[in-house]
This record gives C-alpha cells, sequence and structure tokens, in this order.
C-alpha cells in the first residue's frame, strides 16, 4: 500500500531507487527541493520586490490595508515557505562544507534550521495578525 | 578527519581567478547575503503586527541613507542570484554546459543583473508613495485641504 503510494508520487527513476540512497545516505531529496523551490522563488522574490517598490513610505495603515487582502496575504506566505525553507537548504550545504568539526557541524545545522523555522513562524504569525 | 596518504589535488590557491570560478562563488556569496537579508522582511511583517509606532521605525530606517544602501545590496544580491540560478536550472536540464557556452551565459548574468537593478531602482526612484494611498486616505487628504484653499479665496 505505502510502497504504491510511494511509487506513484516519487520522481525517481526505478533503477534509483532499487540502487538505494547513493553515496551521502539520503537520495536526491535535498537536491530536488532546492531546484522546486529554486522555481518558486522566482515569481514569489519578483513579485516581493515589485511590493516593496508601491509600498515605499507606507503609513501602517495603507500596510495593514494591503496585507489584508487575500492575495498578497497568500503571496506573502508563499514566499516565507519556500524562501526559509530554499535558504534551510542551501544553507545546510555551505555548513557542510565549510564546518568541518563534528560537534560545531551539528550544532550549526540543527541551530539553523530552528532558526529559520522560528522567524518563518513569527512572519506567519504577524501576517496572520494583521489579515485576519 | 583521518589524514590519509593519498595525493591531494591542487590547491585553490594555484588556479588562476577564472570567469565561471568566481561566478560559482558569488552565488553562494549571494545566497548567504539573500537569507540574511530575509530577517529584514521578517522585522518588517513582526512591525507591522506590533502596531503603527514599530511599523514606522522601520518604515523611517527603510528610508534612511543606510537603510536604502542595505535594500540596494539586498536587490544587487538577489537579481544576481536570480539571474544564476536560472543558469544553474538551465546547467540542470543538461544544456550550456560547453565551456564557451558557460562563459556565454555567465557574461550574460551579469548584464541581466546590471539592467534588472538598474530598471527596478529607476522605477523605485521615481515611484511617489503618494500614489500607493488608497482612495480613503486620498480623500481625507483633500477634506483636509479643502477649507484651506477656501479661505484664501
Ligand atoms: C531571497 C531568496 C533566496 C535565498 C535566501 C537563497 C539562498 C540560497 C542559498 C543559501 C543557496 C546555497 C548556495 C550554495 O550552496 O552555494 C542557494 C542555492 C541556490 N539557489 Fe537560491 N536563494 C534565493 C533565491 C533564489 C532564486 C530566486 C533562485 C532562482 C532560480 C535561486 C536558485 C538557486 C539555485 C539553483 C541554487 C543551487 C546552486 C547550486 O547547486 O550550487 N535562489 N540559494
Ligand atoms: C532588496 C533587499 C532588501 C530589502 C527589500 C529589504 C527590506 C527591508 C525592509 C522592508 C525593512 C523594513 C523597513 C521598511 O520598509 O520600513 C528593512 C529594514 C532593515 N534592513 Fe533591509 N532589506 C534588504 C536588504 C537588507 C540587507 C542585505 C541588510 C543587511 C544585511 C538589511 C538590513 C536591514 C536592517 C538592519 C533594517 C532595519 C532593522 C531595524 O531598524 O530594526 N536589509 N529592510
Amino acid at each position: 500500500m505505502m510502497d504504491t503510494k510511494e511509487k506513484q508520487g516519487s520522481m525517481r527513476s526505478p533503477l534509483a531507487r532499487a540502487r538505494g540512497l547513493g553515496a551521502a545516505g539520503h537520495g536526491s531529496g535535498h537536491w530536488m527541493a532546492q531546484r522546486f523551490t529554486a522555481i518558486a522563488n522566482i515569481p514569489l522574490t519578483l513579485w516581493l520586490v515589485y511590493s516593496i517598490i508601491t509600498l515605499k513610505g507606507a503609513s501602517h495603515e495603507v500596510f495593514v490595508a494591503w496585507l489584508g487582502q487575500p492575495v498578497n496575504a497568500v503571496l506573502m506566505i508563499l514566499f516565507l515557505l519556500s524562501v526559509f525553507y530554499h535558504a534551510a537548504l542551501g544553507l545546510q550545504v555551505v555548513i557542510e562544507d565549510y564546518v568541518h568539526c563534528s560537534c560545531a557541524k551539528i550544532t550549526a545545522l540543527i541551530g539553523i534550521k530552528f532558526a529559520l523555522l522560528a522567524l518563518a513562524m513569527a512572519s506567519i504569525l504577524s501576517i496572520l495578525k494583521v489579515a485576519l | 578527519m583521518t589524514p590519509s596518504d593519498r595525493p591531494l589535488s591542487p590547491h585553490l590557491q594555484v588556479y588562476k581567478p577564472q570567469l565561471t570560478t568566481m561566478l560559482s562563488i558569488l552565488h553562494r556569496a549571494c545566497g548567504v547575503a539573500l537569507a540574511l537579508g530575509s530577517l529584514m522582511v521578517v522585522w518588517w511583517l513582526v512591525a507591522a503586527a506590533c502596531g503603527p509606532e514599530a511599523f514606522g521605525t522601520a518604515q523611517q530606517f527603510a528610508a534612511s541613507p543606510l537603510g536604502t544602501f542595505m535594500i540596494f545590496g539586498w536587490s544587487v544580491a538577489l537579481f544576481y542570484h536570480l539571474c544564476n540560478g536560472v543558469r544553474h536550472l538551465i546547467w540542470d536540464t543538461g544544456h550550456l554546459l560547453k565551456i564557451e557556452n558557460a562563459y556565454r551565459a555567465g557574461y550574460a548574468v551579469l548584464c541581466a543583473t546590471v539592467l534588472l537593478t538598474a530598471a527596478v531602482w529607476g522605477c523605485a526612484l521615481k515611484f511617489s508613495p503618494d500614489a500607493a494611498l488608497s482612495a480613503p486616505i486620498v480623500s481625507d487628504t483633500l477634506a483636509n485641504t479643502t477649507p484651506k484653499t477656501e479661505g484664501w479665496q
């Protein structure tokens, strides 16, 4: 049951699955997630740049009205999810490349994920508070 | 890591700087800078939820010379990382991998970064915040100024 589901949902070839998870032991999931979020980031970051320009010097009242529009609230949440997930994956690789002492490495890897998750949650909660 | 007797690849310093290697490290540097810059988006949203006072401080900082400089830096990093990210995604499909094409795409990325930055800041500097004000607030402003004008007439 689970197995069939996974086969249908996975983008990995049967050979890749049969051979196991590769030298790193975790397969291509990280690589793919970095690409998917990169593609999503293109429209989302361009939308944010456009929005920042139109909100230049906006008062609190105007900003709250802007964020209260469902389109803007949804796009802002999508931006945060995609960019923070993308950044977590990207910073993980940077840490793995430069931090060699395994204790510091594990601390940094866990710390960066906790920090990014907390920041994303704080932002999303703020959006909901303003928009709802 | 345990040291081994296996031969090492030549160390990085023996290579002359090349466009491809410089663009590669720049992609990483900009990715890290963007992650730091995202803290500002967080701060902006949290300030808005905190209230008009906190939000006003944020807007004031963004308009200050230091704030504007930081936002400019973030935008350059974004446009470079975005354009070069597209170059990466094209590579992932198996295209532009021949050396001369990787170089051509690299120069194209640099040009696109400069053009995007110039276009966006051209628009941003021309943009007047008044245009962003929603209708009720514009009429508020009119209501406040109208009696004054009448008084002068
Ligand atoms: C604010 C938004 C963004 C942040 C914070 C961010 C952050 C990062 C970081 C930290 C890395 C890891 C760098 C490395 O390992 O060398 C990375 C890699 C990458 N980013 Fe982004 N990025 C953002 C937007 C984008 C956008 C818009 C694209 C569009 C295509 C993109 C495409 C990529 C790609 C393809 C990689 C993988 C590069 C590789 O395999 O070496 N990113 N990003
Ligand atoms: C295009 C890139 C960037 C954008 C769109 C951006 C956006 C913002 C925004 C929206 C604010 C809140 C101010 C407001 O609008 O009222 C802000 C403040 C701020 N930004 Fe950025 N930012 C960018 C890049 C950066 C970078 C790269 C840094 C430094 C690494 C930075 C550091 C700050 C700081 C320190 C504040 C003020 C925080 C405070 O006073 O509490 N920004 N930025």
